[in-house]
């Protein structure tokens, strides 16, 4: 047993009210940058959809993840380690820009500037890539947005498999819901595993998943291995850049700026113990639909002795067993068993889990077609996403986890609320979903409440481990340079100031002949 | 063609020691303090279509050509003469180089048409970007070009001469640049811009040859990596 800690995040999807102020608030912080203005370490998809990079889901396409051998050996879909080699000289398997889309700006100074017209003056899309006017804005970040499009291409979204899907298309069944995406910071990822260079890596300390900027090359083979498409290319520095986590934050003991900003309150973030001997078993479990078991598998009970003398043997500090112990990610995803991996089908043991959302009843149902269950609570089957669609999303398609789920949280629903209208609180109703009332109170303290004080519990990093400060002082941050190198001349001695590829500036409206 | 003595030896003698100076000095520098700058600067996101053809073609040619120069220039002349004779050593060269080299120019042909044609391409290039690519295909055309001449001068000892000439300047045995005289001036000017393009490698981004060969070490890595600070660990 090796025992490591992570800091690891819980989506209630729940409660996503899909106004996009992580992916903003992410974006503002991290990727307001020349080669990074396609680049969204954070967003929030509307599902039904085939989401962002256009079906980032369908890994027969992309090759993204772990594929398990008839022997059962894990290797990368995209191929082992001598055909990954041959592959980057051109990556096969790489998304073009147009697959996340042509990132644009508009001609703003033609409103003010135009000669006076019979018509209003418009600002025409800029193409940031080549700095030409576009003709027509075909694709953007969210184009999907609140079902937006024909449903013919939003139905090609790859978590249909084996949902009768036709009958969605039509206006009275229609569901939808909103899937905040950002990297998994992954106990097996692909990324790391895939770079030729060796410049992934996971912390030890917090399980974060970065890329060292001086070490990589650019041979984005990590771009396709990621099945999540959370690892991005910068086509100015020509380096890979992906999701921080926030660590600055995470290492002060602050959340991650998507989760501070979120004004629903549905993230969450606490350690998770977990056996490092235990990943390769766990991700390479034969049957898809057990590796959601299998990864909880990986977890560790933060309350068990036995665990807390081998973590602190294996260098977990005391004060982040104690952090486990009140981790929010863990009560969601062990104690409850509401919380779950995002496509574990992909073997990387994924570490940003969602509480899948409840939905409305269904009209049919309503009508009284469909049964509710001894102690009121309507049968699952009658809201209007489909329990397989929830699966195929969370759990490789085995629905009976799903299923418990749903009803765990509208068991706890219906109890407060009777509680609420002074109706009595029938037991039976919370025991038959395998539920206490302690249990059901500090679900609806976490769920309903959600102080900020029980959702963000994060240990600050040891100053031991901490970098010299004195050695980084008066850094320059996330600039193209080596930070405050001073090579500021257009030509510099190596290409000019890193990453100074001639940048088009914006012009004035050009014709298309 | 002949060159006024001094000029040859400056040229061919004394030029290519400060060429590979430069390369290995200008590497090493550019890896240690600039660091970030050190890619491939690849631009596939951009546009794929044509690099399948074109970028696989060129490396994988290219890569022939500079590991059968490696190998014919720089194995010791008695083990290539215990192998083979200087002829036959010759037909392996003209035959290997000339069609790898096709493959290569055929590639790079491809690649430099992208490069320059295509707006999002062309517009996001730095100069370096667009002279390398020039500076390569002269260089295969000037290689290809030797092949034929060397063809119509089999039996002269022109190609051990050439041998000799490398061998003289990597083995530090002097006297490299008086071999030289009197040889076709295409196979001086495939040499000139050779060690030029070694002189003008740090500044560019060729120095991603050099991580191309450090990632042979993924083969024999293990998969996943795991840093503490200060220091790596593998699992």
């Amino acid at each position: 047993m090796k025992i490591r800690a992570q800091v690891a995040m819980v989506l209630n999807l729940d409660k996503c009210i899909g106004c996009h102020t992580c992916s903003v608030t992410c974006k503002n912080v991290w990727t307001s940058r020349k080669g990074m203005e396609y680049v969204w370490f954070n967003n929030v998809e509307s599902k039904p959809g085939i989401g962002y990079p256009k079906d980032w889901e369908n890994q027969e396409r992309w090759k993204g993840g772990w594929e398990r051998r008839a022997n059962g050996k894990l290797v990368p879909k995209q191929g082992g380690r001598f055909a990954v080699l041959t592959k980057i000289f051109a990556n096969p398997h790489l998304p073009e820009i147009d697959d996340y889309y042509e990132p644009f700006t508009f001609d703003y100074e033609n409103l003010w500037s135009a000669p006076e017209l019979p018509t209003a003056p418009v600002a025409r899309p800029i193409s940031l890539v080549s700095g030409r006017t576009m003709d027509k804005v075909v694709w953007g970040p969210n184009w999907e947005e609140i079902l937006g499009g024909e449903f013919d291409k939003r139905s090609k979204d790859y978590n249909f498999e084996a949902v009768q899907k036709d009958i969605y298309g039509q206006f009275e069944n229609t569901f939808m819901m909103y899937l905040p995406r950002l990297c998994e910071h992954c106990l097996n990822p692909t990324c790391v595993a895939s770079c030729p260079s060796g410049s992934i890596y996971k912390r030890e300390e917090d399980g974060i998943v970065l890329v060292d900027q001086d070490k990589c090359r650019g041979w984005r083979m990590c771009v396709s291995g990621c099945p999540y498409k959370k690892v991005y290319y910068n086509w100015v520095s020509g380096k890979a850049e992906k999701c921080t986590f926030c660590y600055p934050r995470i290492e002060a003991g602050m959340p991650t700026v998507c989760s501070e900003t979120c004004v629903g309150r549905i993230r969450y973030l606490g350690v998770l113990l977990y056996d490092a001997d235990r990943i390769a078993g766990a991700a390479g479990t034969e049957d898809p639909k057990d590796l959601y078991e299998a990864q909880l598998g990986v977890f560790l009970d933060p309350f068990d002795p036995d665990i807390q003398r081998q973590a602190l043997e294996d260098g977990v500090p005391q004060a982040w067993i104690e952090a486990a112990q009140k981790s929010p990610t863990y009560k969601m995803a062990v104690d409850w068993r509401i919380a779950f991996p995002l496509h574990p089908e992909y073997r990387t043991l994924p570490m940003v889990w969602y509480v899948p959302p409840l939905s409305p009843i269904t009209a049919h149902a309503n009508a009284g077609a469909i049964e509710s269950n001894t102690h009121g609570l309507p049968d699952v089957a009658s809201l209007r996403i489909p329990v397989r669609y929830l699966a195929n999303l969370l759990t490789a398609g085995s629905e009976p986890p799903i299923v418990r789920a749903l009803e765990r949280m509208m068991a706890m629903r219906a109890w407060f609320r009777a509680g609420q209208l002074g109706a009595p609180q029938d037991p039976a109703l919370l025991s038959s979903v395998g539920l206490d009332e302690a249990t059901a109170r500090d679900m609806h303290r976490y769920l309903a409440i959600a102080n900020i004080e029980d959702r963000y519990v994060i240990p600050t990093a040891h100053r031991e481990t901490a970098d010299n400060a004195y050695q980084i002082r008066g850094g320059c941050g996330f600039t193209f340079g080596n930070g405050c190198d001073g090579i500021d001349a257009e030509a510099g001695l190596f290409g000019g100031k890193m990453g100074r590829r001639k940048i088009i500036p914006i012009r004035k409206l050009d014709d298309h002949a | 063609m002949t060159l006024p003595p001094t000029a040859n030896e400056i040229l061919f003698g004394i030029y290519p020691y400060i060429c590979l100076s430069v390369l290995l000095l200008g590497s090493l520098v550019r890896f240690d303090r600039e660091p970030y700058s050190w890619k491939s600067d690849s631009s596939q996101i951009l546009r794929t279509a044509e690099l399948r053809w074109g970028s696989n073609l060129f490396h994988a040619g290219v890569i022939i050509v500079v590991l059968g120069h490696f190998f014919g220039f720089l194995i010791p002349e008695g083990v290539i003469t215990w192998a083979m004779s200087p002829v036959q050593h010759q037909w392996l060269a003209m035959v290997v180089g000339g069609i790898s080299g096709l493959i290569a120019i055929i590639g790079l042909s491809i690649l430099i048409h992208r490069r320059l044609y295509y707006r999002r391409i062309r517009g996001n290039s730095r100069k370096w970007d667009i002279a390398i690519v020039l500076m390569l295909w002269l260089q295969l055309a000037l290689g290809l070009a030797t092949v034929p001449i060397s063809a119509q001068h089999m039996a002269t000892g022109d190609f051990a001469r050439l041998v000799g000439y490398v061998q003289r300047i990597v083995y530090f045995q002097g006297g490299a640049a008086p071999i030289l005289e009197g040889l076709p001036w295409v196979y001086k000017a495939h040499i000139l811009l050779g060690f030029t393009i070694f002189l003008v490698s740090p500044f560019t981004r060729m120095v991603h040859i050099w991580s191309g060969v450090g990632s042979l070490a993924y083969l024999v890595r293990p998969y996943q990596l795991v840093r503490r600070r200060g220091g790596t660990v593998n699992r």
